[in-house]
């Protein structure tokens, strides 16, 4: 396009009908201009940015054509963009400059100056972006990986940390089960061994041996917990 | 008819102070609870997928049928027979081989340690799980909030959570760090929980053991239907079960077999005879030992086609997130449009711009994508269960649950497997009579507890890993199969082969036939014996060396291959053959007593009649 308007300036130029000096200048002014515009944009430009897009694997079946509608929403967004820095509030959409579209869908993007004759700092650029991030998200439906900006990091969401780790609340749970089951066993058990202390009367066992004469009774006590036993042989 | 009357007296005296089952189930789960344990789900997949798949079964069947059952029946049988734990049996077997039960007993004391410490960390991954999304599945931020810690970035987020925020993993053994909190309060956790179920012996752990032994199956078969429904499980099976004949020409897949039947019924570590011995005199032993001995491999073989089903839906995962990667470098420098290539177009793709454009793809650096390589990164150990099979987790739909799920399933296994470790710990501590019989049991048990609580806090530094893995290498091994080859021989040539058939035959009606007689006199010590020779020569082939988590090593994430330093070379060495040494140690002593003994009785003798101890 720039050689086409260069080249078609200067065969008009011969053969303009121009009488004044002015005309002329005027003629090749007139299509240089559109020449020096896509100048400034181009891939690996002074302040240019890359742009990627990935539509089908951010939204499947409900993914939209990229056409030049959605490329003039998307210069309306960046100048949106600069009008929220200080001394930018003046950047209009057809300050915001598009080229190199490919199928991908990728292309580069500068931002000149209201005169338009030279591209706004890359560090300016960088940070109107970087605050207004999600609003030019979500006006494509897509998110920091699916439309990203090369060479323009994006600040990652903190992680949401509750005041108490979780982990501490479960372990507290169970430890305080554990510690209560620990208790009531060693008081159940204490309190067994007094009953059976109190009690022996109760608790006697017999245990018969046969032998060759008769039957030899032998008393002894034992822990509560055995129930009668008589073992005849 | 004397014999039986002696072997009445004998019961009777101590039954009716010695604790027993509530019924037979209780003790056959006890018994199957101590046998199956993380091993079988963590090494015995691996074995199967390293050593050719489904030809390992062969050696693992051998080793079964010719060691693993005949060891077991005679544990039980000579547990159930004398009615003692461990120090007890071999001491009243013969007084020169109470050094057995003592090393025993030692041994069990060690692996309790390090066993509560891998429960102390499944605890600890059990606690982080009941949360969404799950804390390894995404890196922590830097500081200055537009990238992730970079050691994570290298190393991936789960293994940053399990190395960085689990551990705190020094760099190298010698540097010892400071006691992790979070650890240490998750190992009073566990054992505050080990207590609370063996606080009153056999009475408290019967009760527990219903919960802690079926726990694990059911989960087990979740994960079974889950797995086998996940995309890519075929693969992982088929991968695992092929079987590869060659492999079984090499003779370290015989000794692995036969390592790993050995330690995963978990003999000669005194837990089986203590539970024996709690059983009622008349019980069918041999039906028992060969019944436990074959769910336990049954167990084994279960779990390893749920872990593998994971493991392939893993490997697939990866894969096909290799081939995107590699697609979206070749859409993003082509300029295509986005999603143009689709996994199964990539291969065609790749070849036409190869040929078309060789040097811009040559520039890509792509790497190559082949599912055989995801299947070949399966592991063993805590890697199985902290790095490959909590990332699985991750792409599985309510990941939390599947996680809370797993980890629950670890630390009832684990649970089991604690309790016979600790009765063999506890039991001839009972047996002996260290505590006057006044003290209540909750006091040994407490103190026992204890003890292990304390000396295991070294786990919670920060080399604790490194420590864990020495003691897990060389505190068992080589000191069990010494241990087993004494009891083997201690029954069978001490006791008395007749003497003890004589016995089987009272206790289950039935004398052991033809097998069991061949394979206790001859097959399983000799079988002992060139395992104990082939570990000696394996270890002492190249000094032992540890692998390192050292951000900065050049090729970190890969682990740093380093030597062990001296004195740890020198503590392992003590660890590995020291338990031991109670055999010969106490064999000298009761030398020595009796010689002093004999001389008393030869200079005096008024004192012949009274019995050598």
């Amino acid at each position: 396009m720039a050689k086409a308007a260069l080249s078609g300036g200067w065969i008009f130029f011969p053969r303009l009908p121009c009488v004044f000096y002015w005309e002329r200048m005027f003629w090749l002014l007139f299509f240089l201009v559109p020449a020096i515009h896509t100048q400034l944009c181009q891939p690996d430009g002074e302040n240019a940015f890359k742009v990627r897009l990935s539509i089908k694997t951010a939204l499947g079946d409900k993914s939209y054509v990229w056409d030049t509608n959605e490329e003039y929403l998307f210069r309306a967004m960046v100048a949106f963009a600069m009008r929220k820095v200080p001394n930018r509030e003046t950047t209009d959409i057809s300050h915001v400059l598009l080229c190199n579209v490919t199928k991908r869908v990728s292309f580069w993007f500068v931002v000149t100056d209201p005169l338009k004759n030279h591209t706004l700092p890359a560090a300016e650029v960088q940070s109107a972006i970087r605050m207004n991030r999600d609003r030019i998200n979500n006006a494509f439906f897509l998110n920091d990986q699916t439309l990203e900006f090369l060479k323009i990091p994006s600040t990652l969401a903190p992680p949401s940390d509750p005041a108490t780790p979780i982990w501490i609340i479960v372990f507290g749970v169970i430890f305080c089960i554990v510690i209560v089951a620990i208790t009531l066993l060693i008081l159940s058990g204490i309190r067994q061994r007094r009953r059976s202390n109190r009690g022996p009367s109760e608790s006697l066992q017999i245990l018969l041996f046969t032998q060759e004469n008769g039957v030899h009774p032998i008393f002894f006590s034992a822990e509560a917990s055995h129930s009668y036993q008589v073992l005849v042989k | 008819m004397a014999l039986t009357l002696e072997s009445e007296l004998l019961v009777e005296d101590s039954d009716n102070e010695r604790p027993k089952w509530d019924n037979k189930f209780q003790y056959l789960l006890s018994c199957i609870g101590f046998a199956v344990g993380l091993g079988n789900i963590w090494r015995f997949p691996y074995l199967c997928q390293t050593y050719g798949g489904g030809a390992f079964l062969i050696p693992y069947v051998i080793a079964l049928i010719f060691e693993g059952i005949p060891l077991f029946h005679i544990e039980l049988a000579i547990g159930q027979r004398l009615r003692k734990g461990s120090i007890g049996v071999w001491t009243a077997i013969s007084p020169y081989l109470g050094g057995v039960g003592l090393g025993c007993f030692t041994v069990s004391f060690l692996v309790s340690l390090y066993y509560n410490t891998i429960l102390m960390w499944v605890l600890w991954y059990f606690l982080n799980s009941f949360q969404h999304p799950l804390p390894w599945s995404s890196c922590p931020l830097a500081l200055n909030r537009t990238g992730f810690v970079e050691e994570c970035q290298s190393s991936g987020a789960v293994s940053y959570f399990w190395y960085r925020q689990t551990l705190n993993v020094t760099a190298d053994i010698n540097d010892s760090g400071a006691v992790q909190g979070r650890l240490l309060v998750c190992l009073a956790a566990c054992w505050a929980v080990v207590y609370l179920c063996v606080i009153r012996g056999i009475e408290s752990t019967g009760k527990v053991i219903y919960f802690t032994a079926l726990f694990p199956y059911l989960i087990l078969t979740v994960f079974l239907i889950r797995g086998l429904t996940l995309p890519g499980a075929k693969e992982g099976l088929v991968y695992l079960f092929t079987p590869n004949i060659q492999v079984l020409q090499n003779p370290r897949v015989w000794l692995d077999a036969a390592t790993q039947i050995f330690f995963s019924l978990s003999l000669a570590f005194g837990g089986h005879i203590a539970f024996a011995s709690y059983n009622p005199p008349r019980n069918d032993c041999e039906k028992d030992a060969v019944t436990i001995a074959l769910v336990n491999s049954m167990t084994s073989l279960y779990a390893s086609i749920a872990v593998f089903s994971v493991v392939g839906f893993k490997a697939t995962n990866d894969y096909g997130h290799c081939l995107d990667r590699n697609i979206l470098s070749l859409v993003n420098a082509f300029d295509l449009p986005d999603q143009s290539i689709s996994r199964d177009d990539y291969a065609a793709v790749l070849s036409h711009l190869n040929a078309t454009q060789p040097t811009r793809v040559a520039q890509l650096l792509l790497g190559s994508c082949r599912l055989e390589d995801f299947l070949d990164k399966s592991a063993s150990g805590t890697g199985l269960a902290f790095i490959v099979f909590t990332e699985a987790i991750l792409h599985m739909p309510g990941a939390p649950g599947w996680a809370v799920l797993f980890f629950g399933m670890l630390f009832t296994l684990g649970l089991s497997s604690m309790f016979g470790n600790m009765e063999g710990v506890i039991t001839p501590l009972l047996d002996l009579g260290v505590l006057p019989r006044s003290v209540p049991k909750e006091v040994l048990t407490g103190l026992a507890c204890l003890t292990c609580f304390l000396t295991a806090l070294c786990f919670t530094l920060q080399s604790g890993n490194y420590w864990l893995e020495i003691f897990d290498n060389y505190a068992a091994s080589l000191n069990l199969i010494v241990f087993a080859f004494f009891e083997v021989i201690g029954v069978v040539y001490v006791y008395g082969m007749k003497r003890f058939c004589d016995d089987v035959q009272w206790m289950t009606g039935r004398r052991p036939g033809l097998y069991w007689q061949v394979t206790w006199k001859l097959i399983s010590p000799l079988l002992l014996l060139s395992i104990f020779v082939a570990y000696i020569a394996l270890l002492a082939r190249k000094p032992p060396s540890y692998r390192a988590w050292n951000p900065q090593y050049e090729q970190f994430p890969s682990r740093q291959e380093k030597l062990y330093p001296g004195w740890v070379q020198v503590t392992c060495v003590l660890l590995s053959f020291l338990p031991s040494l109670w055999v010969p140690a106490i064999a000298l002593v009761q030398l020595f007593a009796q010689r002093r003994i004999q001389k008393q009785q030869d200079m005096d003798p008024q004192l012949q009649g009274g019995h050598a101890c």
